[in-house]
């Protein structure tokens, strides 16, 4: 315990960084996300070649390898500067895009097909039929993996540890240069994840039994 | 789906699709000529940048990097499996002390990032006197994570299953252990496959965290020989283009498995299908395609 009550600031910054991470690779996720589920439900053949083209190169790439890329790799090009923890959101940012798209993508696709024939016999802009019809359906669906996606990112940010960037990962850096116990360190630090992640578990579980509609 | 979204286009719609896609395309060009210009202007690809492929110690180093990948993914991925089919036989278990105990198992794991977990029996353990190798650690932690998410997998396959299936082998008088192995495991595994299939490829690509513990895996050998600045003046460009390129293989090998199996399976059903029947088997086939996209992580 005293692990965690001498070094209670540095446990607060660090999950507070964690969770700036979190909310800001989060919601550009979602944006960028749910850009590329546009492309790949688009009429243009060649738009939907470039969502999946996407969607596959970064599902399939570990996020270390992004991360490396944008730390390691990115300076060498000498385009524009960025602080390591700029690199650190725009790798966690474009790595779980390609996994909100998908999740965004089948969403739109388990509404069945007659909902959107039907509201185009009723003569609906596509707009109105996206907006009115098949969005609000595809929400009930989208939700519960769209919070296991984000409950990823959420323990996703940990892999910046790695590359220098300062979150809840590194305390252990700090504690053991301090001298503190590492060992116990970790295990307040595992712990202050069980306490963030299960709340989103628990909402996800209830979504999921409270929108589980037959249809 | 997607195509039911709009219209079939007619004569207008098909011009503003050509000029759309005319449009997006030169972007897409334009931008990779951006990333290509940079890569030559810095010159990523000059010959002594790519001298390191020439090198035979290096070949076979390279060699001997994704040999460790592999082989820790096919120990944690077997270990996982074990640990998965185990917690998943506790969560249904008609005991509640076993039920509870492994749910609470489960769900903790699910919820510690692995690099945590990593760090834990890597940097932690020690002070405790235990000391563990990269390559434990690694895989230690792989099988606790992986596993409690397979066993949430094979519990929900499991569950997904119509009730009367068990009711009517209770009727005949089986056991609860022929129940499951004979009744509900066969039926079961056939739909988890794809879902099982992919949460390996996310094992496989979790391999690559035993970076932040130095475990010699194919990341790991990327950023040595890449780092190099005295003899191949930084090549991390070439370099790790080449690993994305083996790590993207080793993926789509997996997804492509995964893809063959469902479609052999879709094949080979062997039963009589009624209306009422195939509205169901739909049903679950499009919840676990959402399942598989949010579990792939």
């Amino acid at each position: 315990m005293s692990v965690l009550t001498n070094n209670l600031d540095l446990f607060l910054r660090a999950f507070g960084q964690t969770l700036q991470l979190f909310a800001i690779s989060g919601v550009l996720s979602l944006l960028l996300g749910t850009l590329l589920a546009a492309l790949r439900v688009s009429p243009v053949p060649v738009f939907r070649a470039v969502g999946a083209a996407y969607v596959t190169v970064l599902r399939n790439t570990p996020l270390t390898l992004v991360f490396v890329f944008f730390l390691f790799g990115y300076p060498l090009l000498e385009i524009v500067k960025i602080e390591p923890y700029t690199a650190a959101v725009v790798a966690l940012s474009l790595y779980t895009a390609a996994f909100v798209c998908e999740v965004v993508r089948s969403g739109i696709n388990t509404v069945p097909v007659g909902q959107a024939e039907a509201s185009r016999a009723l003569g609906l802009t596509f707009v109105q039929m996206l907006g009115n019809v098949v969005l609000p359906q595809a929400l009930r669906s989208v939700v519960p993996p769209m919070t296991s996606t984000m409950i990823a990112l959420l323990k996703n940010t940990t892999v910046a540890s790695g590359f220098a960037v300062f979150q809840a990962g590194t305390i252990r850096d700090s504690l053991s240069e301090q001298g503190e116990n590492v060992l116990l360190g970790l295990l307040w630090v595992a712990i202050g994840f069980v306490i963030l992640v299960m709340p989103l578990t628990y909402v996800q579980q209830t979504f999921e039994k409270r929108w589980s509609v037959a249809r | 789906m997607s195509m039911v979204l709009f219209d079939v286009p007619g004569p207008k719609a098909r011009v503003r699709h050509k000029i759309m896609a005319v449009v997006g395309v030169a972007a897409l060009v334009a931008a990779l000529a951006y990333v290509v210009m940079r890569f030559i202007a810095t010159d990523q690809f000059s010959s002594r940048r790519l001298d390191w492929i020439n090198y035979k110690q290096i070949q076979l180093s390279l060699v001997e990097a994704i040999g460790n990948t592999l082989s820790a993914f096919a120990v944690g991925a077997v270990l996982a499996l074990l640990f998965g089919a185990v917690f998943a036989a506790a969560r249904l278990s008609d005991h509640a002390w076993v039920r509870g105990p492994a749910a609470v198992v489960v769900e903790i794991f699910r919820a510690i990032p692995l690099v945590v977990m990593m760090f834990f029996f890597y940097y932690g353990l020690p002070v405790a006197g235990v000391k563990l190798s990269a390559f434990t650690a690694v895989v230690v932690s792989l099988m606790l994570y992986n596993g409690s998410v397979l066993a949430e997998i094979f519990r929900a396959g499991i569950n997904s299953l119509p009730k009367g299936q068990s009711e009517a082998a209770y009727a005949l008088g089986m056991r609860k252990t022929q129940v499951m192995t004979l009744v509900l495991l066969p039926q079961a595994l056939r739909s988890m496959m794809p879902t099982i299939i992919s949460q390996l490829v996310v094992l496989l690509k979790d391999t690559a965290l035993g970076f932040l513990i130095t475990f010699e895996e194919l990341l790991r050998w990327g950023t040595r020989i890449g780092g190099d600045a005295v003899n191949f003046g930084r090549p991390m460009i070439s370099v790790m283009i080449v690993v994305a390129l083996i790590y993207i293989g080793l993926c789509l090998l997996l997804t492509w498995f995964a893809n063959y199996l469902e479609k052999r399976n879709r094949r080979s059903k062997k039963v009589i299908h009624t209306d009422d029947d195939e509205a169901g088997q739909t049903q679950v086939a499009e919840s676990s395609a959402v399942m598989g996209a949010g579990s792939v992580l």
